[in-house]
């Protein structure tokens, strides 16, 4: 909990000096928009995480969110009258099905992570291209419903924050409180000790490529509904933001480590990062090298931490350790 | 009756046809054959001599930096900030051209910087011991970042007309051979003799295989890595110089996506992701494969995010079709 911890202090601390330099920063308002702003990176950074625990990668993340939430604004047009509920549903299952390819190049046939996600992210960035056919789609395409739904509030909270909210609350779930989601840890700690205790990893991915594409594909119909516009590049190269707030919270990129908690704190960290440059000045250009010089940072640390803590397996070692220093 | 030693090592089996014919490079032959014959078809101004050497200038510069890669990738490094580290190479020339500075002193900036990167990413990778895969992701956007923050949304277009030769013109008139490609096919030659005829290209096999049995027999496994991401980053910035000549321009967004190009490329090759094989030739037949094929569905308008669809489909093809016949196969006898 140490690490979370101190990323905590961090983040806390930014905020404070961003409000000394820019009160306007820390009113209620500003903070309440950071979230929802942040909502997106949230969800997606968690099913990027628990793709990384079992030592995959997913590029293709951004994609499958284009490609899905292109469908929902595409299906909103030709069928003004489809319930919220129907898109959102239709939005998640097309991701499903995208990140369920993924999974089943993967697990199925045993291609690398990174070759496949990298190929389909090719793919479905160009299969948005083919159903819109190359058109964009505007707020004007859209029926006020369908734009409604993610500015809508519920006990003041947008429903956008409301399904980040139960997104976390599943995927903690998953993690903390069930079989599978040690399984996760263990195929990613020790794929060869897994499988001697019946813990196999092909299932494990294609069950977490599933989950990540069903993510992306909710996160799409938000995204085009929250933006009001759908067209081919919409979100390209988040894959590499979600993957750096993955860094950032202390994922380790060789799986089997990583946190719910230190995920999110990652993601608020890029989130608060981003919204703040406009803030106190500082031009949007620079936020592409502060990502950068941050991500170098937290792996820095990480790659640390984790040596530190590989080093005492017992804590009564910890005095022979010291003495032979 | 002579008694087996206990080292005793079979000599290998005798290469047979059917050996030659599964290779890797014998299938690349194969599907360069089929993009030619098919682009052919499909157009009359395929098989035409200037065309093709026009073609060369849309894929040598990756071509390059492929060679590289697939030396990184055999070791088991990857280096995702290729076109960042030529867009901050292509920056510091545009500054220096700003300057009025020469021909020479453009490329040796271009060249200079695209080394100091790659040292930047080979020290934090081999010397300090980071997933390189993270430390590129990381410098890619740093890298590019920089390069934004110095030219916001403006563009450097101000190069002198000899360094723009560099990227325009041709070595040879006849048959038109452009300085690009010529240097392409000049590095893929020395590259091909370091990895298959010396010790030194037998010691990244032996790294790619087992960096830690490698280590064991005196390689030094973090020496070459950090000077392999040296060399990744310096033929980066030869792409920078050749890419800013043939452009005669500098603007952030320069050269971007080239990463997943390349790595497609050095994949579709047959160097593995997991390191330890592939060769040189595979990798310059993959270059070819997917140069003429994107030059070939150009000609006939196929808009360039359908082709790299079927570029992203090839990718995936190329390596899932191998393993699906060989299980096949695998079932036949039993």
């Amino acid at each position: 909990m140490r690490r979370e911890f101190i990323l905590a202090l961090i983040i806390v601390g930014l905020v404070v000096v961003i409000g000394v330099r820019a009160p306007v920063f820390v009113t209620p308002a500003s903070l309440v928009n950071i979230i929802t702003d942040t909502s997106f990176l949230f969800m997606l950074a968690l099913a990027q995480m628990i793709v990384i625990l079992t030592r995959g990668i997913d590029l293709s993340v951004a994609a499958n969110l284009a490609m899905a939430g292109m469908l929902t604004a595409l299906a909103s047009r030709a069928m003004p009258e489809l319930p919220v509920v129907a898109i959102i549903l239709l939005s998640t299952f097309c991701g499903l099905a995208l990140g369920f390819v993924n999974g089943a190049l993967i697990a199925g046939l045993g291609i690398p992570p990174i070759v496949v996600t990298l190929g389909t992210l090719a793919v479905y960035r160009g299969l948005i291209f083919v159903v819109a056919g190359g058109q964009w789609l505007t707020s004007d395409d859209m029926t006020p419903q369908f734009l409604a739904f993610p500015k809508s509030t519920l006990l003041g909270i947008s429903s956008l924050v409301w399904i980040a909210a139960i997104v976390i609350a599943a995927f903690w779930y998953l993690l903390s409180q069930t079989r599978t989601g040690r399984g996760l840890y263990a195929v990613g700690g020790n794929p060869v000790a897994a499988r001697y205790c019946g813990i196999d990893l092909a299932p494990q991915q294609l069950l977490v490529y599933s989950i990540a594409g069903a993510v992306s594909g909710l996160c799409g119909y938000l995204w085009v509904s929250r933006y009001g516009i759908a067209y081919v590049d919409i979100a390209q190269g988040y894959e590499l933001t979600i993957i750096a707030a993955c860094v950032i919270g202390g994922v380790s990129i060789a799986g089997g480590v990583g946190t719910v908690s230190g995920t999110l704190l990652g993601a608020l960290f890029l989130g608060i990062v981003v919204n703040a440059l406009p803030v106190i000045n500082v031009s949007p250009f620079w936020q592409m090298a502060i990502s950068g010089a941050v991500i170098l940072a937290a792996v820095i640390v990480n790659a640390r931490a984790e040596r530190r803590a590989g080093k005492l397996i017992l804590p009564e070692a910890r005095q022979f350790a010291g003495a032979s220093k | 009756m002579k008694q087996p030693a206990r080292y005793d090592v079979a000599d290998r089996a005798p290469r047979t046809l059917s050996d030659f014919l599964l290779r890797w490079e014998t299938i690349l032959v194969a599907m360069l054959v089929l993009v030619v014959i098919g682009n052919t078809a499909i157009s009359p101004y395929f098989l035409d001599i200037y065309n093709l050497s026009d073609a060369t200038f849309n894929f040598s510069e990756k071509a390059i930096i492929a060679l590289g890669m697939a030396l990184l990738i055999l070791v088991r490094d990857i280096d995702l900030s290729v076109a960042a580290i030529i867009a901050l190479a292509s920056l510091a020339m545009g500054l220096a051209a700003d300057a009025g500075a020469g021909t020479p002193l453009l490329i040796l900036i271009g060249l200079s910087v695209g080394a100091v990167c790659g040292a930047f990413n080979g020290f934090l990778v081999a010397r300090i011991g980071l997933p390189s895969i993270v430390v590129t992701i990381g410098t890619m956007s740093l890298f590019r970042g920089i390069a934004q923050v110095v030219l916001g949304d403006q563009a450097i277009t101000k190069y002198p007309a000899a360094f723009q030769t560099l990227g325009q013109g041709y070595l040879v008139r006849w048959p038109p051979i452009p300085y690009s490609f010529a240097l392409f096919l000049l590095l893929a030659v020395i590259f091909a003799f370091v990895l298959h005829r010396t010790t030194l290209g037998r010691k990244f096999y032996a790294m790619g295989n087992n960096p830690v049995a490698a280590q064991f027999s005196g390689i030094q496994v973090d020496k070459i890595r950090f000077w392999l991401f040296v060399l990744t980053g310096t033929l980066a910035g030869v792409a920078a110089v050749l890419l800013t000549a043939r452009i005669g321009s500098t603007r952030p967004n320069i050269a971007l996506g080239w990463e997943l190009e390349v790595i497609t490329a050095v994949i579709l090759g047959g160097v593995s992701i997991a390191g330890g094989s592939g060769t040189i030739p595979g990798v310059v037949l993959a270059v070819f494969i997917l140069g003429l094929a994107t030059f070939g569905l150009s000609l006939i308008n196929v808009p360039g995010i359908v082709i790299s669809v079927l570029l992203g489909l090839l990718l995936i093809a190329s390596i899932a079709v191998p393993i699906v016949v060989r299980r096949l196969m695998k079932k036949k006898p039993a």
